[in-house]
């Protein structure tokens, strides 16, 4: 019954294809309401000055103090991220080689780490502020982001890794080199397009992330100085502007969501390109 | 792990036995036994290994072969469940004890695995960081060696305009013969060679089968394989393994002829 075989190709096809069309329709749709509503209000004072007096009333001013504020914390805790994880993933992949066991668990347990909502992490980095008796502020909210993407970074590098170690590994072992060595040496190499994609990934969602910042890094009107003082940030700024009743400040609002969606855009766009570069030695 | 490290047991009257023969071994395989978890890989494996010359390790998929070149340098470390008994002499001591220094171990050993694995790098970075590793500094010294080891596997005119290219750019094969300079290049006693040429192509495989039999008047090599007519093409001296047990071992001109167990008959007879 061939004639059934080509009806049922041609609905499974349509089917496919109306969910495809469908989640593209949405982040379309998404960018087109955020355009609709924020281009209007987005100027070069709203991207270049800090809030004035009156600015959430309506009046002069801009955002740049959450513009930099974010990309401060997004990039510091990417960093402090990079740190953790690059020797985390190297661990799994040099001397827990020995034990795919103890690798899975970790695997696991990193899995569900990233499974943990950022609110929580917020809630838990607020408490041992409140303890400790320190204030919001810069550090502490890079610290609690890179805490929530550290997870992910790991598993990120570690999957570019999984794929031809065991035997890289087992020849630079009898090259004569120690476990440690290979890490640095060559894994580092080896998944630095992987390094790159998780660092950018890590950037993407430190911007991006309100729910970790909301207690940790506050809220300023002016631009952090040092990383002790608070900070403001722009998935903040924008839910600030968002819950204003004054309709000239919930547009600012849009035109905050434009920055911050461009600013991932071009993250992400960066980092296909630097992954790809990256690419050139690594050993498939 | 194995007893003590008594050298004075080995073997004198063996080594003796066999320099009056003419032959010189360097390394002495006792009583080898080997268990993986519960299971036992080598079972009570005695094996000399002629210092020069190409001793071929003959048997098929899954009979030991693999596992006891692991344990010359000491890769079989890696796997916490592996658990051996016996010891293996080579260069006066028990390499199988824990105060040998295996790093030192494994750069007397060289391994050319079954298939290629160059380290992410240029063609000459591959050489080079096994240069480093002999503690070569100098950068001209370094580009002589590697001129040298790429030469000295035939690989030169293929890649001398593209030393800058990354490993990963080459053939298979051509990766097979820089992974063996590479070797080569942290001065090795033995070549281990595993299965090297499974996963090339006809004119490949001749090509590194040419070069074992070349660096055979240099080098002790010990080749895997369950290729029957490899081993005969370039062996000097044959173990026939069968399920963890050196089966037959010899010359290869009285192992082919006079199979004496049932096993190694039946082998032959396939593999023709």
């Amino acid at each position: 019954m061939n004639s059934r075989k080509y009806l049922v190709e041609k609905i499974v096809k349509i089917i496919l294809l109306i969910f495809t069309i469908f989640i593209v329709f949405v982040l379309l749709s998404i960018f087109y309401g955020i355009f609709k509503k924020g281009l209007p209000a987005l100027n070069w004072e709203i991207i270049s000055q800090v809030p004035k007096g009156g600015y959430y009333f309506g009046k002069e001013g801009g955002i740049l103090n959450a513009i930099v504020g974010s990309l401060y914390l997004a990039i510091g805790a990417s960093l402090i991220a990079l740190v953790i994880s690059i020797p985390a993933a190297f661990f799994i992949h040099t001397y827990l080689f020995s034990y795919p066991k103890w690798q899975k668990r970790v695997r696991l347990w990193l899995d569900v780490l990233w499974g943990i909502p950022p609110i929580v992490y917020g809630a838990f980095a607020f408490n041992f502020m409140l303890f400790m008796g320190w204030p919001s502020s810069l550090l502490a909210a890079m610290i609690t982001v890179a805490l929530l993407i550290s997870p992910v970074m790991i598993r990120s590098m570690d999957e570019s890794l999984q794929h031809n170690s065991k035997g890289l590994f087992e020849s630079a072992l009898s090259l004569g080199f120690f476990k440690g060595e290979i890490g640095f040496k060559f894994l580092f190499k080896q998944s630095l397009p992987g390094i790159t994609t998780a660092f950018l990934l890590a950037l993407g969602k430190g911007l991006g992330d309100t729910a970790s910042v909301l207690f940790t890094a506050g809220f300023t009107d002016y631009i952090p100085e040092s990383i002790t003082e608070p900070a403001a940030t722009l998935p903040l700024a924008i839910f600030f502007q968002l819950s204003s009743p004054i309709p000239e400040v919930k547009e600012r609002a849009y035109a905050a969501a434009i920055v911050l969606t461009i600013i991932i855009l071009v993250i992400s766009i960066l980092s296909r390109v630097l992954s790809k570069r990256f690419s050139k030695n690594r050993i498939k | 792990m194995s007893l003590e490290n008594n050298t004075s047991l080995i073997d004198e009257e063996i080594i003796r036995k066999d320099e009056s023969k003419g032959l010189h071994n360097l390394i002495y395989v006792k009583d080898l036994s080997l268990w993986h978890g519960k299971q036992q890989t080598l079972k009570n494996v005695e094996l000399n290994i002629r210092d020069k010359g190409i001793t071929v390790l003959l048997g098929p998929s899954g009979c030991g072969k693999t596992t006891l070149l692991k344990t010359f340098n000491r890769l079989t470390d890696l796997d916490p469940d592996i658990k051996t008994t016996g010891s293996i002499f080579f260069e006066d001591k028990d390499i199988l004890t824990k105060n040998i220094d295996v790093y030192a171990l494994r750069q007397k050993m060289g391994l050319l695995s079954q298939r290629p694995h160059p380290l992410p790098g240029t063609i000459s970075d591959n050489i080079r960081y096994a240069l480093k590793l002999k503690g070569i500094k100098s950068k001209v010294e370094q580009d002589d060696r590697i001129e040298y080891y790429i030469k000295k596997v035939a690989l030169w005119d293929e890649v001398k305009d593209r030393l800058k290219y990354s490993a990963n750019s080459l053939s298979i094969g051509q990766q097979q013969r820089l992974c063996l300079a590479r070797g080569l290049a942290i001065e090795p006693r033995v070549i281990l060679a595993d299965e090297p040429t499974s996963a090339l192509d006809p004119i490949s495989s001749r090509k590194i089968e040419e070069q074992f039999q070349e660096l055979s008047k240099e080098f002790a090599i010990v080749l895997v394989t369950h290729i029957l007519r490899q081993a005969k093409r370039l062996a000097d001296y044959t173990a026939f393994m069968y399920y963890g047990e050196v089966v037959e071992k010899g010359k290869p001109s009285d192992l082919f002829e006079n199979p004496k167990t049932e096993i190694f008959k039946d082998y032959l007879q396939v593999g023709h």
